[in-house]
């Protein structure tokens, strides 16, 4: 299995490949991953362009280990083909597919894929796969996606386009998104997979920013796309696990492992009634506290 | 590679580079315009022959207005240029004569 498809993935910022200012140094910034856009941000007479620029950053700039993933355009356009070219030649880290709305279109570029890696000559199963739904039927359809391929990590919700579909508008307090949210992140975890909230555009309004990213968290999902680096610090650190809930993780797995070898299955921790209910999540606490770079305990 | 006609790649915008090729009949004549020419001038013509000598590309005329790009952005507009001046936009040698 690829290590890559668990990563650490709270915030991934969309970079435009027509830019080279834009693409040149992002890492510098630290978000988890960079979204090196072909589509909507480039425009349609410089998609030539943009590919030259994305495979010789792709090639010698170092990213100092932040993920770099492409956002192909559509299959819905002559370019997808020699934009998963492009990918797989210059080496990137994942794909992201825009407006998936069935798992055969998943299919077609894991395909494209496969191609391109035997005529460049790289390995199967290195670079991997994410859908961004943004239909109303790409989100009715979302657990048919996630289960489409295993090199398939995660699916995003791209909030502009599933609103105009949807007939009506980003408004700022979700009540728009809330459906999609919801279906998608149960259809992702019943997957098994990673689950991505849309942008939040408003780079004036940084406490709706955290205000939604902060929901989100609570909903379930792994991470938010993101259009600014101002907007990295604040959703790590929604994303992070607190010293207090590394504490308690800790404490929860470490008397979960204990009692169950003494035959007892509750107990308290803190004052709370714990069981083995609580491992899984004591566990991706830890978890999450060791990608981020913040647990210094011994489990 | 002949050069079919004229081809243009690239904007004027900060670390950006904009690359004109043209069909040419006396090897490569290169222009350079730079505000970093005095400290980069030598890398900048260096790395757009290079990458002309990859493609095969033998005679052109070639102006690059630099406005402070980095090697990879160079690359990728002189290649951008000359891919346009032939009309290719598929099939392209990714890691072959692009390297």
């Amino acid at each position: 299995m690829n290590p890559n498809l668990k990563r650490l993935r709270r915030t991934m910022m969309f970079l435009n490949c027509q830019k080279p200012g834009l693409i040149k140094d992002p890492y510098i910034y630290k978000p988890d991953s960079i979204m090196l856009d072909l589509e909507d941000a480039v425009a349609e007479n410089q998609k030539d362009a943009a590919r030259f620029s994305l495979y010789h950053a792709l090639q010698e700039i170092d990213y100092h280990g932040v993920e770099r993933v492409v956002r192909i355009n559509g299959l819905d356009t002559p370019h997808w083909q020699e934009d998963v070219r492009v990918c797989v030649a210059g080496g990137c880290d994942s794909i992201r597919i825009p407006k998936v709305e069935h798992a055969k279109d998943v299919h077609i570029i894991e395909e494209a894929v496969r191609k391109a890696e035997d005529e460049f000559g790289r390995e199967h199963g290195r670079i991997l796969l994410m859908a961004a739904l943004e239909s109303t039927l790409g989100i009715l359809n979302a657990y048919e996606i996630c289960t489409s391929s295993e090199l398939l990590f995660g699916c995003a919700l791209s909030g502009g386009d599933y609103t105009k579909d949807l007939q009506t508008k980003i408004t700022g307090t979700g009540v728009e998104l809330n459906g999609a949210r919801q279906l998608m992140i149960i259809a992702a975890r019943a997957a098994k997979k990673q689950c991505f909230d849309t942008v939040f555009t408003n780079l004036d309004d940084m406490e709706g920013f955290i205000k939604e990213t902060e929901m989100i968290k609570l909903m379930g999902f792994d991470g938010k796309s993101i259009v600014n680096p101002r907007q990295i610090a604040p959703t790590h650190k929604i994303f992070t696990p607190t010293e207090k809930e590394i504490d308690f993780a800790e404490k929860v797995v470490k008397e979960i492992d204990s009692k169950k070898a003494m035959g007892i299955g509750v107990f308290t921790v803190n004052g709370k009634m714990i069981d083995i209910a609580f491992y899984d999540g004591a566990k991706r606490t830890i978890d999450m506290a060791k990608a981020a770079g913040v647990y210094e305990g011994d489990l | 590679m002949e050069l079919k006609g004229t081809g243009m790649a690239g904007t004027l915008e900060s670390s950006d580079a904009q690359v004109t090729v043209e069909p040419g009949t006396n090897g490569i004549e290169l222009s350079i315009e730079s505000s970093v020419i005095n400290q980069y001038g030598r890398q900048i013509r260096a790395t757009v022959k290079q990458t002309l000598e990859n493609l095969e590309i033998k005679n052109a005329k070639v102006t690059v207005v630099d406005k402070g790009a980095l090697d990879c952005t160079l690359k990728a507009r002189v290649e951008g240029a000359v891919f346009r001046a032939n009309g290719v936009v598929e099939g392209l040698p990714w890691g072959g004569a692009i390297k």
